[in-house]
């Protein structure tokens, strides 16, 4: 179980709800992995366009908890619009904080997102930064409010895996009791289990599967993973080192010369 | 009076915020709302008085990652 603002969840994989080739498939793909957070967004509507109310209407149908973002903001005050405007329609005060930065790498402004936090937390939202690994980044977050840390594994929709290993590890070390999830970057399930292996809480994705050739699979696929690695990570790994040591025992072996 | 909405000028007889959204066919829809990029909350939107120029965002549930 991960604890997100004191709410027990019991699946390590939150999902993506976007770019799917149907919305059956993106149904199957929640029910075989048994993702338990869908994120969710904002977007404009025209009257009459019921687009907005059959898509919730589907993820109501999933029975997870709901994590709307604030994906595609470039400032603070976009973002904290968009927040409560998300919270109003979504029902929760969950979000999942996104300002973006740089154009090409989707990156998370810093400096934004530590004064958007602040205001959002202010205002009573429990705050998902979409944040970097830097450490004194997420020191400023935790400052500001932010009882979960979101640090990306590599650019969104890039599938690089987890670019900065020893920044990862470095975070799970320093905030040994904020739930960390990798949110963005991830391509394959070995990356997800490797961010279980380092005792990361959770992954989030969305490209990785919803673009893949089989989806549902792929969500099952990353499921297994995260199991496995997490799994792995209790049952405390062995130390690697440089020189072989034989498995077998050396002691009673035939003298055959 | 001409205001924007979701970026498009439009002509609306409408005073208010509620009542815009009813002249523009939004009905009982599931949205949110956002005049002159300020958030309005439902409970809000009878006493939301609407002046030329103003810019009005309605947005819905959509799909995000």
């Amino acid at each position: 179980m991960v604890d997100f603002y004191g709410t027990q969840v019991d699946s390590r994989l939150m999902l993506g709800t976007a770019m799917y080739p149907s919305p059956a498939i993106l149904a199957d793909a929640f029910r075989r992995s048994g993702a338990g957070i869908a994120t969710v967004s904002v977007r404009r509507e025209a009257g009459g366009d019921r687009a907005g109310g059959a898509f919730w209407d589907l993820i109501a149908d999933l029975g997870v908890k709901v994590l709307p973002n604030t994906a595609g903001c470039h400032s603070v005050r976009e973002a904290v619009t968009t927040a409560q405007m998300a919270r109003e329609l979504f029902d929760t005060n969950w979000i999942k904080l996104e300002v973006i930065g740089h154009a090409d790498t989707l990156q998370p402004d810093p400096f934004g997102l530590v004064e958007a936090a602040h205001t959002l937390a202010e205002d009573g939202f429990q705050v998902f930064p979409y944040c970097t690994e830097d450490l004194v980044l997420c020191d400023r977050l935790v400052q500001a409010g932010c009882k979960v840390l979101m640090p990306w594994g590599a650019p969104i929709g890039t599938g690089l895996g987890l670019n900065n290993l020893y920044g990862l590890r470095s975070l799970r070390a320093h905030f040994p009791d904020i739930p960390l999830v990798v949110d963005a970057g991830l391509g394959l399930p070995s990356q997800a289990a490797a961010a279980m292996e380092m005792g990361y809480d959770a992954v989030l994705l969305n490209t990785a599967v919803a673009k893949a050739g089989d989806p549902a699979a792929m969500a099952e696929g990353f499921a297994r993973a995260l199991e496995a690695g997490r799994l792995a990570y209790e049952a405390d790994p062995m130390s690697p080192r440089d020189m072989a040591a034989p498995s077998t025992p050396v002691l009673g072996k035939a003298f055959l010369e | 009076m001409k205001i924007t909405v979701n970026g498009t000028d439009t002509d609306v007889a409408a005073n208010t915020l509620a009542q815009a959204l009813h002249e523009l066919g939004y009905g009982d829809q599931r949205v949110a709302t956002a005049v002159n990029e300020n958030f309005v909350p439902a409970t809000a939107r009878d006493a939301q008085e609407l002046a030329e120029g103003d810019r009005l965002e309605i947005v819905t549930p959509r799909q995000g990652g």
